[in-house]
């Protein structure tokens, strides 16, 4: 049964140098159409009405759609899916597009979560890296949210940005804190292929802070976070107790959940799939009465069980002895005899409470440890 | 045939090769000619047909010899029976070039309108001129905006001293020319002559191993006549056979009766390996035996020597298969067990040069799938020991103790370099920096000038040629030939990873430059290894000594802190390749080493210095 739902909105009226979601311009785009068709295909995949745990819109830029559309979105989304005070159900949000009416039909839509993509603080760095807002917009944006009675809003910041120093994430992050919020993400720049940061770099003209630095933005970011008494329960993830995100641990429990909307990933039956990602090809596939599914793997026993790792150890908690057990009926121990072995000795990771989980140096060399459970045979 | 028609026929064969710089159209010419002469019908015209290997058309260079029969009918209304010898176009392959051109009565010199001679044409007419062959010049690419036909005539009359007043005026690509040089292969390229009623003489110009034929030997009669069911004797092994098969090629293999002066073909006769057909032997009649065989055979020694490896272990013996298969088609190359501390089971392999290496190299990596790590290239040195003995070291951490050790010495070689007189500063600045010795300079016309040094071979295998290109931007070209051992003050450089001597690392270096060569190999080690989880320290040691220090620093962070969304597949995808570039490395003592730092000594560009 899949009760977590990720849906894609793919436009955007800026484009940062750094992203490289499925997203395009919006001036000039089919939006009522496509909205039209994401409900389209949600309503022909999910018939049930059960309860929903999470729903997650995200972009792109969610916020870019006008008032109406958000409506017509949220409307859409209320008619498939049964969302009950206990769904949490949030919206990415961008500092500099969200306005009062947004604001309010969302909060009218039983959203509760607001996800905010500050990044960063300072606005040389925003503009550096394409952001449209500016620091002030995050201030007057949360305020807004805070009146309409939004709580549960979290922020996310990055780091190892082109030219930030320790001291610029530094202040960023203590910016942020002081906010008081209950939940904030720490992403750090993966330069990716058909970005403008990627070009930048093989040109060689991309200053990046370099390894050294990036560890110690990490490190000042989780010791700032447990001074404040927010608790890391992942690797880029800190909250208030109760407030984890329950659609990220979806993700990190290796759960199932639905990919609606252009470019989505889904997971559902154990199969791994992939939305078609062009606007154009994903409304004509569902005018024509097709799934927009593009590519579909199904994960074999062995690959379930190294995800349930790599993807559970990314959790403060690591990964359930005994729920592994009951998952696969195998027992984690024997499988993966070697590298659990290798990585205890490595002090990457520790066995405590009945879970397997990273050490805080693990913490820093997570792929390290992420890669030795692959190649199961 | 009596004898009245193999005299027609005789006097009707032109064999002749193309001689060109890489680049100056030898490949386009040689597809033009086949097409002119319809051997190949258009749908079976493959783009540079002669280059038969996909390394080969890569590398835009011939590896493999080939020898084409073709039909031509000429102005003069009579049909003549040309043989295309192709030879390889570098100067690794200098003995097997000479042997092909030994097969020929004329060549064919291309020369580029735009860049004129190059100092390996140069190297290749003379093989030719030694040869006695006729040389026809062509002016090729003249339809390129920068070409300058007439300089490029004047330039073969002063350079060369050839006649170049007929030279034919040509565009391979755009199919300009062709039949005037066909015309003058007719009149300009003697026939050959020799006695078909003489015993055999066969010369071998190359040999491939065929699978279910054994080794076809590449000959071309000189006297004499070969055919099937004929008992041959290989002069130069003496080794005996009957032989099974003769033909030619059309570019396809087709069998015929008999063989015969002036014929350029193949011969097969259950030939195990290729070391038995060696380029340049003479095969004789095994019955009535020629007494003399062809001048010019030479056993070919290696020059370079390399250890190779495989990274993972386990793929010792299919190293082993791999090397075997590979010699049975290259009698140059060389093998023999190998153990290092470092490394684990080898092979150390000797090589005609740095391009033959690294083409044996890729073939293992590409044919066989085996992923291999390559040590640093060494030459052979002489070392004379304290106790009066003799030994031959090619693998730098054999080099006994220098304790015991009297003196050294080192191959030498004749370096010719051809550049604008713009550039002959800097070549012979470089030619200083790698311990060259002054011959001669010549001005070839008024922009250009022959450079000679005589350079210890060690540097040119070590970064002579890269250098010579970037201080010249691309304009010098480059020959060698090896001239004979010299004393030299050589040490042996060893490297220390986490305090613990790497073998596979250990180098030899002249004593003037060890101190700057050690701190430039454990800058380009700190470089290309990657952080560990610990701190590595890096040193380079003469004996006891540390000449130079560096520390590898102890990795820091590496975690996937970005927010995915839901595609964990990418996220996997990411993660197995981080794994699959592990698996590329070699795990040294405690330190994952990768493939290319065991080429570190050969990397160690100028703008690092």
């Amino acid at each position: 049964m899949t009760s977590a739902v990720y849906i894609h909105i793919p436009f955007c009226h800026h484009i940062c140098h750094y992203c490289d979601f499925n997203k395009v311009f919006m001036k000039n785009q089919p939006v009522d159409t496509y909205l039209d068709m994401l409900i389209k295909e949600m309503q022909s995949v999910h018939k049930s009405n059960e309860p929903m745990k999470s729903i997650f819109v995200g972009g792109g830029t969610p916020t870019a759609l006008n008032a109406a559309q958000l409506e017509k979105l949220c409307e859409g989304i209320q008619s498939v899916f049964n969302i009950t005070d206990s769904t949490e159900y949030t919206f990415e949000a961008n500092p500099g597009d969200l306005s009062k009416d947004k604001i309010s039909v969302l909060k009218s839509h039983g959203v509760n979560r607001l996800s905010f993509g500050v990044q960063s603080f300072n606005d040389r760095l925003l503009e550096k890296i394409g952001r449209n807002h500016r620091s002030e917009d995050v201030y007057r944006s949360l305020t807004q949210a805070q009146d309409e009675g939004f709580e549960n809003i979290s922020i996310d910041l990055i780091y190892a940005l082109p030219e930030q120093t320790l001291s610029d994430f530094e202040d960023t992050v203590d910016r942020a804190l002081e906010l008081e919020l209950p939940h904030y993400s720490g992403y750090s720049l993966i330069v990716e292929p058909k970005t403008v940061f990627y070009n930048l770099m093989r040109k060689g003209r991309l200053p990046l802070p370099g390894e050294d630095t990036e560890a110690a933005m990490y490190d000042s970011l989780m010791n700032k976070m447990a001074a404040k008494g927010l608790e890391q329960y992942e690797i880029s993830n800190f909250s208030k107790t109760g407030y984890e995100s329950i659609h990220n641990l979806t993700y990190w429990e290796n759960e199932s959940y639905y990919g609606f909307g252009a470019g989505a990933h889904g997971y559902v039956n154990g199969v791994r799939y992939s939305n078609i990602g062009p606007v154009s090809k994903y409304i004509q596939s569902l005018e024509e009465e097709k799934l927009p599914v593009f590519h579909r793997s199904e994960v074999t026993l062995n690959e379930k069980m190294e995800e349930e790792m790599f993807l559970g150890l990314r959790k403060t908690n690591g990964v359930s002895l005994q729920v592994f057990e009951k998952k696969f009926g195998i027992n984690m121990k024997n499988i993966f005899e070697e590298p659990l072995k290798e990585m205890i000795n490595k002090n990457l990771l520790e066995e405590k409470n009945g879970h397997v989980r990273l050490t805080k140096e693990g913490r820093f060399l997570g792929n390290e440890v992420f890669q030795s459970f692959l190649g199961l045979k | 045939m009596n004898q009245e028609q193999r005299g027609n026929r005789q006097k009707n064969i032109r064999n002749f090769s193309i001689i060109a710089h890489i680049d100056h159209g030898k490949s386009t010419l040689a597809d033009r000619i086949l097409e002119q002469t319809k051997a190949l019908t258009s749908r079976e015209m493959k783009a540079q047909l002669l280059d038969s290997m996909d390394l080969e058309r890569e590398r835009g260079i011939t590896i493999k010899l080939n020898a084409v029969q073709l039909k031509y009918q000429a102005k003069n209304g009579e049909e003549y029976t040309f043989h295309l010898i192709d030879t390889p176009g570098h100067v690794d392959f200098t003995y097997e070039v000479s042997r092909s051109l030994a097969a020929c009565e004329g060549a064919i010199l291309v020369v580029d309108a735009a860049q004129g001679i190059e100092a390996q044409t140069l190297a290749n007419v003379y093989l030719a001129l030694d040869n006695d062959l006729e040389i026809l010049p062509v002016i090729n690419k003249i339809d390129l905006p920068a070409a300058d036909p007439e300089r490029v005539r004047q330039e073969v009359e002063d350079v060369i001293g050839l006649d170049a007043s007929e030279a034919v005026l040509a565009s391979a690509k755009a199919g300009i020319g062709i039949e005037d040089i066909l015309e003058q292969i007719v009149e300009k390229v003697p026939a050959p002559t020799g006695d078909p009623d003489a015993p055999l003489k066969a010369l071998i110009f190359d040999s491939l191993y065929d699978p279910y034929r054994g080794v076809v030997a590449y000959i071309r009669i000189v006297e004499g006549r070969v055919k099937p069911g004929d008992k041959v004797r290989m002069m130069a092994t003496g080794k005996e056979f009957e032989v099974n098969e003769i033909g030619v090629f059309t570019p396809k293999a087709t069998a015929q009766d008999e063989l015969t002066v002036g014929d350029v073909g193949y011969l097969t006769a259950a030939i195990k390996n290729v070391s038995d057909t060696r380029v340049g032997d003479t095969i004789t009649s095994a019955v009535k035996p020629t007494e003399e065989a062809l001048p010019g055979y030479r056993k070919l020694n290696p020059m370079v020597y390399c250890g190779l490896y495989p990274i993972d272990t386990a793929k010792y013996v299919d190293l082993r298969d791999a090397l075997e298969k590979l010699e049975l088609n290259d009698s140059a190359l060389q093998y023999e067990p190998e153990t290092s501390q470092a490394l684990g089971f080898g092979f150390r392999c000797g090589f005609l040069g740095l391009l033959h290496m690294e083409i044996i190299q890729e073939r293992i990596e590409r044919e066989f799938n085996i992923d291999l790590i390559t040590t640093a290239p060494s030459v052979i040195y002489d070392v004379y020991l304290t106790d009066g003995e003799h030994v031959k070291v090619d693998n730098p951490s054999a080099m006994p103790d220098a304790q015991s050790v009297n003196h050294v010495e080192e191959p030498y070689v004749k370096a010719t370099i051809m550049v604008p007189n713009d550039y002959v500063g800097p070549v012979m600045e470089l030619s200083q920096s790698k311990r060259g010795n002054f011959i001669d300079m010549e001005y070839m016309d008024e922009s250009r000038v022959n450079v000679v040094y005589e350079i210890p071979l060690a540097e040119i295998v070590y970064d002579f040629f890269d250098q010579l290109k970037s201080s010249t931007k691309g304009y010098a070209s480059f020959d060698y030939e090896l001239i004979g051992y010299r004393e030299s003050k050589l040490v042996k450089m060893d490297i220390l990873l986490n305090s613990e001597k790497v073998d596979a690392l250990s180098f030899i270096v002249h004593n003037d430059f060890a101190y700057e060569r050690g701190k430039l190999i454990v800058e380009k080690l700190k470089k290309l290894i990657p952080r560990q989880q610990f701190e590595v320290p890096v040193q380079a040691t003469i004996g006891n000594k540390v000449v130079a220090r560096s520390s590898i620093k102890a990795i820091r962070k590496n975690v996937l802190a970005k927010c995915y969304g839901g595609d964990i597949s990418r996220k996997r995808k990411l993660l197995e390749k981080q794994k699959a570039g592990k698996k590329r490395m070699k795990m040294v003592g405690s330190v994952e080493v990768p493939q290319e730092a065991f080429m570190a000594v050969l990397q160690m560009d100028e703008d690092e210095k």
